[in-house]
């Protein structure tokens, strides 16, 4: 029989404010093993630690039932108490008397019985427990990013500054992400090339950083510290490391139509390629669908052209295989659909655009060189009306639109009105908004300052339809401080599109077994306490990926998410969980079953000799675990027919045990 | 095909020459209207308030006699469509709702078997759309309205709202001008043909419903029409009252296309 120890904490009043923590501790003490019973204010404190401790030794206990909260909150820190106390670590378990019991119930008594059962429950299974050791893996100390917008440069080159190596992989022809696509930025009025340039080029001059561009993670295997990822690098038919960028490929190419991605289809480029001046790596691509002697046969003026010999028509996707130790996701956004929003003429009119096409007709490397003029008939607008949270918190067109704020919007809303203002005094500017939100170090003021300053004119309202009719848009609007409709004829009409995360991010999020919330955001290990790490070990969130942000939110994160890397890749070991699955190898009877169930390929079949009774010898198929591999989910335990498959720390018998201890 | 057809009263009345049109149309695409027995007034207005049972048992009568008769249930008026479209979302989707209306009719006496919004609700427009084809429409067609410039005027009940009218786009809807092409005219598409005629408003601020209503004719003649076109008597009678252009129903502009206008005309009462 176990010397059981039980603490009741009272949390403050979060637990004795619904459970009477005294009786509880005083009906564990009739408990079957249990010799000592005691309650505490602050059983996670430092003397409610020593307490444990010191019972320990003095009741000479086996076996710790800490009745407190969640086990997600404290059961590393209890682990690490009778570890101190000389207790294997594995001998404690959490009754979670808080967020299942104190929290959701109102009354006394019934919080009360219900904590003794749960207590009783916990008792029952540490009786059973039996001392576990962690295995260990080394770390492999090599990161990789997905993503090569700011959030991914920023984290590569902290980690890279703190010695590691770090691979990107970016799904485009060059790093540089949305932000190299913007004009100016918030709060600072700071142009967006003039600062992100530099980082994506010491990203290349970085000896740490390798840029796997245009190319696409496709599959990932292994676990933190070990993660294998095949990296497709897709045919760019231009050799990168013979390419120069000098471009004469691009000018020479007669596919001249083909719509500009980069000036989101606002003008052209050719089919050989680089999306931009300051691309990295500068180097061509040929786009396959476009390219005429990738169709036909029949061209090859690029490679005529190109002194150094780069381009090559015979390419093919290639793929590689990495091992890294973390793995970043860094995936970002895109602003959402517009053609399903008829009642702003989206697709029915050239001359409504998104805030980030604005963006390009404002920027001087943009379409119109920075000129603004109206996308329909190039004239300069005089009459501006910019529409606030088209798709955001929009949560009765849920099949359009999106549920949350988008963040960003108001802020560039309000930088696009006052950079207008700034250039063009004779523009009449109108930003429709439901709330002006504004929150953040200097965001405020320069809100304040396109109001007062620069006399953008602000309307609590939202807009009902936009028409175009005779070369002028048609804009209906509520004002609903002065409770009237208003009837803007608009030059231009620009929509604050919510911004969603990029589709790649789902399939990702499979391969990586980390979770997502209904969005399609990733889903971080703690809101508050553990914002940059996703659930899954060893994968860390950087950028948009993980909720909407602007570029300073976004550049602290990618710093966070670099220092829980490096904190990673620092250690020359990891302590794996030994709550792993084993087979026992007289039951299994080789049915494949639970290696189909298994959700991180823990378990593979191996012909095993055994001895029998007739002292013969026979060869059967039997399952194996590979316990570094093994997340401990249980799901082939549930599955095995034969009843072969257990968890170690949560055996059948422990669970039967906790059942039964609720049911008696 | 045969179809259950519900008129309504207003096309007993005020609107002859929608119902008259309608029918002589149908015989002509071989559909056979049969009208519910003992049909009663839709009900007029869709209240929606949940606990308003009793203005919404004449139209479930109606939807349950269709279901007994295996047929879909056809209207007309884009008034009537939007009441019993949304009081057959109600049945299908509201179980306490559907329950009560239940309880009612069960005191109708005689065999009761319950109703739960079984059957299919086709507005005129989407039997020809998506039952009898607007193929089938272009082929009878003998006098096609060739030069014809008509707007087509969708008003509010047809469209909206949309998650359970599920008609058409509610910002860009296209299936009255698909109609207008099948009958040979060319659709003038116009901002104003989803905004509101005024409704009801006219009989308690007539000036108020005069504005809304001349702005969609305007914007219409505008546009560059001839005729605007209907499937609203409340619509007609606010659009002719307050504009220039000639509204017609869209089933008079069938029948003009099928070569089965009249000369006498239907009189109003």
């Amino acid at each position: 029989m176990k010397r059981i120890g039980v603490f009741v904490c009272h949390c403050g009043t979060n637990i004795a404010g619904t459970v009477d923590v005294k009786a509880v501790a005083e009906a564990m003490k009739h408990e079957p093993g249990v010799v000592f019973s005691t309650d505490y204010q602050y059983m996670c404190s430092q003397a409610g630690q020593e307490m444990i401790k010191a019972a320990v030794k003095e009741h000479r206990l086996d076996g710790i039932v800490v009745c407190s909260c969640s086990p997600r909150m404290h059961e590393a820190t209890f682990r690490k108490t009778a570890a101190a106390a000389g207790l294997n670590s594995y001998m404690v378990e959490i009754a979670n008397i808080r967020e299942q019991c104190s929290w959701v119930h109102k009354e006394m008594p019934i919080g009360t019985e219900k904590a003794i059962i749960l207590a009783k429950a916990a008792v029952a299974k540490v009786s059973l427990n039996a001392p576990l050791t962690p295995g260990e893996s080394p770390v492999t100390k090599r990161a990789l990013v997905i993503g090569g917008g700011i959030a991914g440069i920023q984290t590569a080159l902290d980690i890279a500054d703190a010695g590691f190596p770090v691979d990107i992989v970016e799904t485009k022809p060059t790093i540089g992400g949305k932000m190299a696509q913007l004009d100016k930025t918030f709060p600072t009025l700071d142009c967006a090339a003039c600062i992100l340039t530099p980082k994506m080029v010491d990203v290349a001059q970085n000896e740490k950083i390798r840029i796997f561009s245009y190319s696409e993670v496709t599959d990932v295997k292994g676990f933190v510290g070990n993660f294998d990822v095949t990296i497709k690098r897709k045919a760019r038919y231009v050799n990168e490391t013979l390419c120069t960028g000098c471009g004469a490929c691009t000018e020479k190419c007669p596919m001249k139509k083909v719509p500009n991605e980069f000036n989101l289809g606002m003008d052209n480029r050719h089919a050989v390629y680089i999306p931009f001046a300051q691309a990295v790596p500068k180097v061509a691509t040929i786009d396959p669908n476009h390219c005429l002697m990738l169709k036909s046969g029949k061209c090859g003026l690029c490679s005529k052209v190109c002194g150094a010999g780069a381009i090559d028509y015979k390419a093919k996707d290639e793929f590689l295989e990495e091992r890294y130790g973390a793995i970043v996701v860094a995936t970002g956004f895109n602003p959402i659909s517009m053609e399903k929003f008829d009642e702003f003429a989206y697709a029915q009119s050239k001359d409504v655009i998104t805030s980030l096409e604005l963006e390009r007709l404002m920027n001087a490397a943009g379409p119109t060189g920075g000129t603004l003029l109206r996308p329909s008939d190039h004239q300069h607008p005089h009459t501006i009306v910019f529409v606030q949270c088209v798709g955001s918190r929009c949560e009765a067109c849920a099949e359009k639109g999106k549920e949350y704020c988008s963040k960003i919007c108001c802020m560039y809303t309000a930088k696009h009105a006052m950079l207008i203002r700034d250039k063009y005094p004779d523009t009449d500017v109108y930003v429709f908004y439901i709330d002006v939100r504004t929150p953040g170090k200097n965001f405020d003021e320069f809100y304040r300052r396109a109001v007062e300053e620069y006399g953008v004119h602000y309307i609590k309202g939202m807009v009902g339809k936009v028409t175009p009719e005779n070369g002028v848009l048609k804009v209906q609007g509520s004002d609903l401080i002065d409770n009237r409709q208003l009837h803007i004829d608009a030059d231009l009409v620009v929509l604050a599109a919510a911004i969603e995360p990029d589709k790649s991010a789902r399939p990702l999020a499979t391969m990586l077994t980390a979770s997502m919330d209904t969005n399609d955001f990733f889903t971080e290990a703690h809101p508050k306490l553990r914002p940059v790490e996703s659930p899954t070990a060893g994968v860390f969130l950087s950028g948009t990926c993980q909720g909407p942000k602007d570029i300073p939110e976004t550049v602290s994160q990618a710093g966070a998410a670099a220092s829980k890397v490096i904190g990673l890749l620092c250690k020359d070991k990891l302590l794996g969980n030994p709550c792993v699955a084993h087979s026992d190898e007289m039951m299994c009877n080789g049915c494949s079953t639970c290696e189909k169930v298994c959700p991180y390929g823990a378990i593979t079949y191996e012909d095993k000799e055994f001895r029998m009774p007739d002292r013969t010898t026979k060869v059967r198929r039997v399952a194996k675990v590979n316990e570094a591999v093994c997340q401990g989910c249980g799901a082939c335990t549930v599955a095995c027919m034969s009843g072969a498959m257990d968890l170690k720390g949560f055996m059948n018998k422990q669970i039967m045990a906790e059942v039964d201890a609720i049911c008696k | 095909m045969k179809v259950s057809y519900f008129p309504g009263c207003t096309l007993r009345t005020k609107a002859k020459e929608l119902d008259f049109y309608a029918r002589k149309c149908l015989e002509k695409l071989d559909v056979e209207p049969i009208e519910p027995d003992n049909w009663q007034c839709c009900g007029g207005v869709f209240v929606s308030a949940k606990d308003e049972i009793a203005s919404k048992l004449s139209s479930v009568r109606a939807l349950k006699s269709a279901k007994e008769a295996g047929m879909p249930l056809v209207t007309v008026c884009s008034a009537c469509h939007n009441v019993i479209k949304q009081t057959n979302y109600c049945m299908q989707n509201d179980a306490d709702f559907a329950n009560k209306v239940n309880l009612y009719m069960a005191q109708d006496g005689g065999e009761f078997t319950p109703y739960n919004g079984e059957t299919e609700v086709l507005h005129f427009l989407e039997l020809l759309r998506d039952k009898v084809g607007f193929d089938k429409v272009k082929a009878a067609v003998v006098k096609p309205l060739t030069g014809r410039k008509i707007a087509a005027y969708y008003g509010c009940l047809l469209l909206r709202p949309n998650k359970v009218m599920a008609f058409d786009n509610p910002e860009n809807p296209t299936i009255m001008e698909d109609f207008i092409r099948a009958l040979g005219a060319e659709p003038v598409v116009y901002a104003m043909r989803n905004e509101c005629c005024g409704g009801y408003v006219v009989t308690d601020d007539p000036e108020s419903s005069a504005k809304k209503s001349a702005a969609v004719t305007e914007n219409a003649m505008n546009a560059g029409a001839d005729t605007v076109m209907t499937a609203c008597p409340l619509c007609k009678y606010n659009l002719s009252k307050n504009g220039g252009a000639p509204v017609v129903y869209f089933t008079e502009l069938m029948a003009e296309a099928f070569g089965l206008k009249e000369e006498q005309h239907v009189t109003e009462e």
